[in-house]
C-alpha cells in the first residue's frame, strides 16, 4: 500500500526520486581532458598573490612581515586557536614557493562584488625550495594515531573543501559521537560542463585519492566509543558516467588495496549530480534535512581533490599549496589542466586572451565572473573558463510554463520564488523554501523567457539576510537600552531606598534616644519627687515630735 | 549592447524560448486545422485570417498604449496562438464583427488589461469565446453542416457574404446543421431517449466529422507532449474525469446519457484537453494542482454539457477552474528536498 502510494507520487512528480536536473547536450569536457597535466612552477621574479582568507570561516593571523624570506610550504599565517573554540573555522596559509614577502596589502580577489582583501604578496626566487621546517613530519603510520591528532594535521596543512565550498576539512571530519558517521562519500561527480580537473586528477592520482579516503575512514573509526557496538563504515566514490577513464583508473587502484569498505559507484550524468545533497541522494537515497548537515544522516562528503590533499598532508607532510585547475573555453589558447601553485595570477596561466572575452572562475552554471586577470588562483579555483561575450536575449515575462519547477533539483517552485522576490514579498519567499535553493542555475538554464532567475534568488537571500542582521542589531540595541534603562531605574530605586532607610534609621535612632532621655528624665523626676516626699514626711514627723 | 550576464548561469538551453514554444503549439494545431478545413472549407480560412489579423492589430495597439517594445512582444507568437484557438472554437463562417468582439475580449480585456503576457488569470481565448457565446447565441450555434471537401460546396463569394453578415437567412438554414452535442441535448431536453444508437451516432456524417477533428487534435496534442511542451498531467486528468463522469451515467442509463466515447470525440474535447487547458499562464503549475485543475474542467464540462443550456461547456469549465488556480497552487506545493 505504502509502496503503491510512493509509486503514485513518483509518477505524478511529487516524490523525491523525481527531483529535477538538466542534461546539457554538450558537456565540453573533451576540450580540456585530453591533454596531460602541465605542471607550472613559478620562475624567479613571479609575483604570487595569496589572499589570507581562502576558506569559509575566520581569517588566520599573519606570521610574516614584508621583507621576510620564506621557504616553500612555510606557514605565512596561522589559525588562531588560542582564544576561540576548538573547532574554530580557521586554517593556516602557506607559502606556495620560496621567495621574499614584498608587501601585505589589499588586492582584488574573486568576489561577486569585486572587493579587495588582505593578501600576502610573495616574490618568487625561482628556487622553489623547501626549508628545514617547510615540510611537516610525515605521519606514514597514521593508523596508530588518534583522530584529534590527524585532524590537527589536516588543519595545519590548510586543507579546505576543494570542490568549491572551501569549508575547513578538519571540522567536517570532527563528528558528533552521539551520531556516528557510517558513510563517507568521495565526490568525483564533477557535473558542471567544461570542468575536468577532478576527472584528470582521478585518472592520474587515483591511488592518492583512495589513500586519502582510507585516512578519513580511520579518523571516523578512531572516534568510536570503544564500549559501543562498532558500526560498519563504507566509503562510496561517486563518479559521473561520462568519465569512463577516471572510473577505470579508480577501480584499478582499488583492486590491490583489497579494502571492502571502498566502492566506486557510477552515477548518471546529469547536472547537478555533484551537488552535495544531490550526490548523497543518488548514492544513499537519503535526504539531508533542511537546515541540517549530511552528518545528521550519518554521512560526510568530501571532494576527490580534498581526499588527495589529506593523503599528501598526512603521509607526506605536505601543506596545501597547489591544485589542479582546468583552463578551458573558446578563448583559451592552450586548454587543458594545470597543476598550479596557489597565488599565481589568472592572467599568467592563460597567456593572451581575446579582448572581448569573459573570464569565469568556476563552471558555466555557478562560476563567478572575474573582473580582472590579476586575480590569483586560490584554493577554491577549480576552473578558469574563458568564453567570448555573447549577446543576451531580452527577458520576457514569466509564462508560468513550469519548466523551472520540473528541473529544480531541490523540488522548489522557482516561478513562485521569482514572483515573490520581484514583489519583495520575502516572507512568502522564505515560506516557499527560498533558502533551500542551491543556486545551481537549472531554472535559468531552461527558462524560455530568459529570466535571470538565480539573480532574483540571490537578491532575495541577501535582502533577507540584511534584514535579519538589521533586526538582530535592533533587537540587541533595544535589549541594551532596556537594560541600561533598568539599571538606571534600579540605581535610582536603590538610592531612594537607601536614603529612606538611612533616614528612618536616623529617625528611629533619634527617637529612641529621646525616649530614653525622657524616660530617664521621668525616672529622675520620679526619684526626685519620691525623695522630696520622703523628706517632707520626715520633716513633718520631726515637726510633730516636739509638739507632742 | 546586451552582453552575457555577469552572473551565473552563463549557459542557456539552446532553442528554448517563448516564441519557440508558441510556434510548436501552432505546428501541433495544424493537423486538426487541416481536418477542419476539409469539413468547413472557406469558413475556417476566413476565421483564421480575420481572427489572427484582428488579434495582431489589437495586440499591437495595446502594446503601443502600454509603451511596450512592439518588436519584442509581437514576436512571441502568444497572441497568434490565442487567436488561432479562438478562431477554431468559433463557428466556421463567423461574421467579422463576431470575430472582432471575441478578439477584443480575448486580447484587450482578458490579456492586456490584466497586465499582458504571463499575467492573465483567465484563459484569453476562452474569455473571448464565453463573452460572445452569452451575447450572441444565434450566431454562436450556427454551425455549417460538415461536408467532405467543403470548398467545393460553399463558394468563396458565399463565404464572404456570410463573413460580411449579408448572407440571407434562408441560405443559412440550408447549410447549417445541429452539431451532435446539440442533437443529443435537444432530444434529452424534450424528454426523448437518445435519437440515434451509439453506432449510428459514431457513423453519422456529423458524428464522423467531429470524431475526425478530435482525433487530429489528439494527434497534435500527443506530439506536443512528446516534445515536452506540455506535460501529461492536464490532458490525461481532463479526459479521465470526463470519461469517468460520463461512464457513471451511461452505465446507469444508456438510453438517456451518451457514452464516454461520444463525449471524448465530440465538440472541443481534444482541442481543450491538449491546447486550451494546458495554457500555462492560467493553469496550475504544480503536479497535483494540474491534476485537480484538469479534473475539475473535465467534471464541469460533463455537468454543463449534460444539464446546462449551452452547446459546449469548455469555455465555462476552463474559466471556473482558472479561478481556482491560485488556491490550487497554494495548497499543492510539492515537497521540497529535505522537508
Amino acid at each position: 500500500m505504502i509502496k503503491a502510494w510512493q509509486w503514485l507520487q513518483q509518477l505524478i512528480g511529487e516524490h523525491s526520486a523525481s527531483f529535477g536536473s538538466i542534461i546539457p547536450p554538450n558537456d565540453h569536457k573533451a576540450l580540456s581532458n585530453q591533454q596531460p597535466v602541465r605542471r607550472l612552477r613559478p620562475s624567479a621574479g613571479d609575483e604570487l598573490i595569496l589572499p589570507l582568507q581562502q576558506h569559509r570561516g575566520d581569517k588566520p593571523k599573519l606570521n610574516v612581515r614584508p621583507g621576510d624570506y620564506v621557504y616553500k610550504g612555510q606557514m605565512l599565517a596561522h589559525a588562531d586557536t588560542a582564544n576561540s573554540a576548538k573547532n574554530t573555522r580557521c586554517v593556516p596559509l602557506h607559502a606556495s614557493t620560496s621567495g621574499t614577502i614584498t608587501t601585505i596589502a589589499d588586492r582584488p580577489i574573486a568576489h561577486p562584488s569585486g572587493l579587495n582583501d588582505t593578501c600576502v604578496i610573495l616574490q618568487a626566487d625561482g628556487l622553489d625550495q623547501y626549508g628545514a621546517d617547510g615540510l611537516m613530519p610525515a605521519l606514514a603510520n597514521y593508523t596508530e594515531l588518534d583522530s584529534a591528532c590527524l585532524r590537527q594535521r589536516i588543519r595545519d596543512a590548510g586543507i579546505v573543501g576543494l570542490g568549491g565550498a572551501v569549508f575547513p576539512a578538519a571540522i567536517k571530519l570532527a563528528v558528533n559521537p552521539q551520531r556516528p558517521v557510517d558513510t563517507l562519500i568521495i565526490n568525483g561527480a564533477e557535473c558542471e560542463p567544461y570542468i575536468t580537473c577532478d576527472d584528470v586528477l582521478m585518472r592520474d592520482k587515483a591511488a592518492e585519492i583512495l589513500a586519502g579516503a582510507q585516512i578519513m575512514l580511520h579518523i571516523l573509526q578512531a572516534d568510536d566509543d570503544p564500549a559501543a557496538d562498532s558500526i560498519t563504515r563504507r566509503c562510496l566514490l561517486g563518479v559521473e558516467a561520462n568519465k569512463p577513464q577516471a572510473i577505470s583508473s579508480l577501480r584499478a587502484a582499488l583492486a590491490p588495496l583489497d579494502d571492502p569498505r571502498l566502492e566506486v559507484v557510477v552515477v548518471p550524468t546529469q547536472y547537478p549530480a555533484g551537488g552535495e545533497k544531490q550526490l548523497i541522494h543518488a548514492l544513499t537515497g537519503k535526504e539531508v534535512p533542511t537546515g541540517g548537515r549530511p552528518a545528521d544522516k550519518g554521512i560526510i562528503c568530501h571532494n576527490v581533490a580534498t581526499a588527495r590533499a589529506i593523503y599528501r598532508a598526512v603521509v607526506l607532510g605536505e601543506p596545501l599549496i597547489s591544485r589542479y585547475v582546468t583552463l578551458t573555453g573558446a578563448g583559451v589558447a592552450q586548454p587543458g589542466n594545470v597543476d598550479v601553485p596557489l597565488g599565481l595570477r589568472v592572467g599568467a596561466l592563460l597567456g593572451a586572451t581575446p579582448p572581448d572575452a569573459q573570464l569565469i572562475m568556476g563552471g558555466p552554471m555557478m562560476g563567478l565572473t572575474l573582473h580582472s586577470a590579476q586575480i590569483p588562483v586560490v584554493k577554491a579555483t577549480n576552473c578558469i573558463l574563458v568564453n567570448p561575450l555573447s549577446a543576451k536575449p531580452a527577458a520576457l515575462p514569466c509564462i508560468r510554463c513550469g519548466q523551472c519547477a520540473q528541473h529544480c533539483p531541490a523540488g522548489l517552485l522557482p516561478q513562485q520564488l521569482y514572483w515573490y522576490a520581484q514583489a519583495r514579498d520575502f516572507a512568502k519567499a522564505e515560506r516557499h523554501a527560498l533558502f533551500d535553493c542551491i543556486e545551481c542555475g537549472c531554472c535559468a538554464y531552461v527558462c524560455p523567457s530568459h529570466i535571470p532567475l538565480v539573480d532574483y534568488y540571490r537578491f532575495a537571500k541577501a535582502e533577507i539576510q540584511s534584514q535579519r542582521t538589521a533586526k538582530a542589531k535592533a533587537e540587541h540595541a533595544r535589549k541594551r537600552h532596556d537594560f541600561h534603562q533598568e539599571r538606571l531605574e534600579r540605581a535610582q530605586r536603590e538610592r531612594t531606598e537607601r536614603l529612606a532607610k538611612h533616614k528612618q534609621k536616623a529617625q528611629s535612632h533619634n527617637s529612641g534616644q529621646q525616649q530614653d532621655a525622657i524616660q530617664a528624665a521621668l525616672a529622675r523626676a520620679k526619684a526626685k519627687k519620691a525623695q522630696q516626699q520622703l523628706q517632707a514626711k520626715a520633716s513633718t514627723r520631726n515637726d510633730q515630735e516636739p509638739t507632742a | 549592447m546586451n552582453v552575457t550576464p555577469p552572473t551565473a548561469p552563463y549557459l542557456r538551453q539552446a532553442n528554448q524560448s517563448v516564441d519557440g514554444l508558441m510556434r510548436q503549439v501552432i505546428y501541433a494545431l495544424l493537423p486538426g486545422t487541416l481536418v477542419m478545413l476539409w469539413y468547413f472549407g472557406w469558413g475556417i480560412v476566413t476565421n483564421l485570417v480575420m481572427g489572427i489579423g484582428f488579434a495582431l492589430l489589437l495586440e499591437a495597439s495595446m502594446l503601443r498604449l502600454r509603451a511596450k517594445a512592439l518588436s519584442l512582444f509581437l514576436q512571441d507568437y502568444s497572441v497568434v496562438v490565442t487567436a488561432w484557438l479562438l478562431a477554431l472554437a468559433l463557428p466556421a463562417f463567423a461574421p467579422w464583427w463576431l470575430l472582432l468582439i471575441a478578439m477584443v475580449f480575448a486580447v484587450v480585456i482578458a490579456k492586456h488589461l490584466y497586465g499582458g503576457l504571463g499575467q492573465n488569470p483567465f484563459n484569453p481565448a476562452m474569455v473571448g469565446y464565453a463573452a460572445v457565446l452569452v451575447s450572441f447565441p444565434l450566431e454562436m450555434t450556427r454551425w455549417v453542416a460538415p461536408l467532405d471537401l467543403s470548398f467545393m460546396h460553399i463558394s468563396l463569394s458565399e463565404s464572404l457574404q456570410a463573413v460580411g453578415a449579408t448572407l440571407n437567412q434562408t441560405r443559412w438554414d440550408a447549410i447549417t446543421l445541429a452539431t451532435p452535442l446539440d442533437t443529443v441535448k435537444t432530444a434529452l431536453f424534450s424528454g426523448h431517449t437518445l435519437p440515434l444508437s451509439e453506432a449510428q451516432h459514431l457513423l453519422s456524417a456529423a458524428g464522423l466529422s467531429t470524431e475526425m477533428i478530435n482525433l487530429a487534435f489528439l494527434a497534435g496534442g500527443l506530439w506536443l507532449w512528446y516534445r515536452r511542451v506540455i506535460s501529461w498531467h492536464i490532458p490525461l486528468a481532463l479526459l479521465l474525469a470526463l470519461t469517468l463522469s460520463a461512464a457513471v451515467f451511461w452505465l446507469w442509463d444508456a438510453q438517456h446519457y451518451p457514452s464516454p466515447l461520444f463525449h471524448l470525440l465530440s465538440g472541443g474535447t481534444m482541442l481543450t484537453a491538449f491546447f486550451i487547458a494546458t495554457d500555462p499562464v492560467s493553469a496550475s503549475t504544480t503536479p497535483v494542482g494540474k491534476l485537480l485543475y484538469a479534473a475539475g474542467i473535465g467534471l464541469f464540462t460533463y455537468l454543463i454539457r449534460t444539464w446546462g443550456a449551452y452547446p459546449d461547456a469548455f469555455a465555462f469549465a476552463v474559466i471556473i477552474m482558472n479561478m481556482a488556480v491560485p488556491l490550487l497552487d497554494a495548497y499543492t506545493r510539492p515537497r521540497v528536498y529535505g522537508h
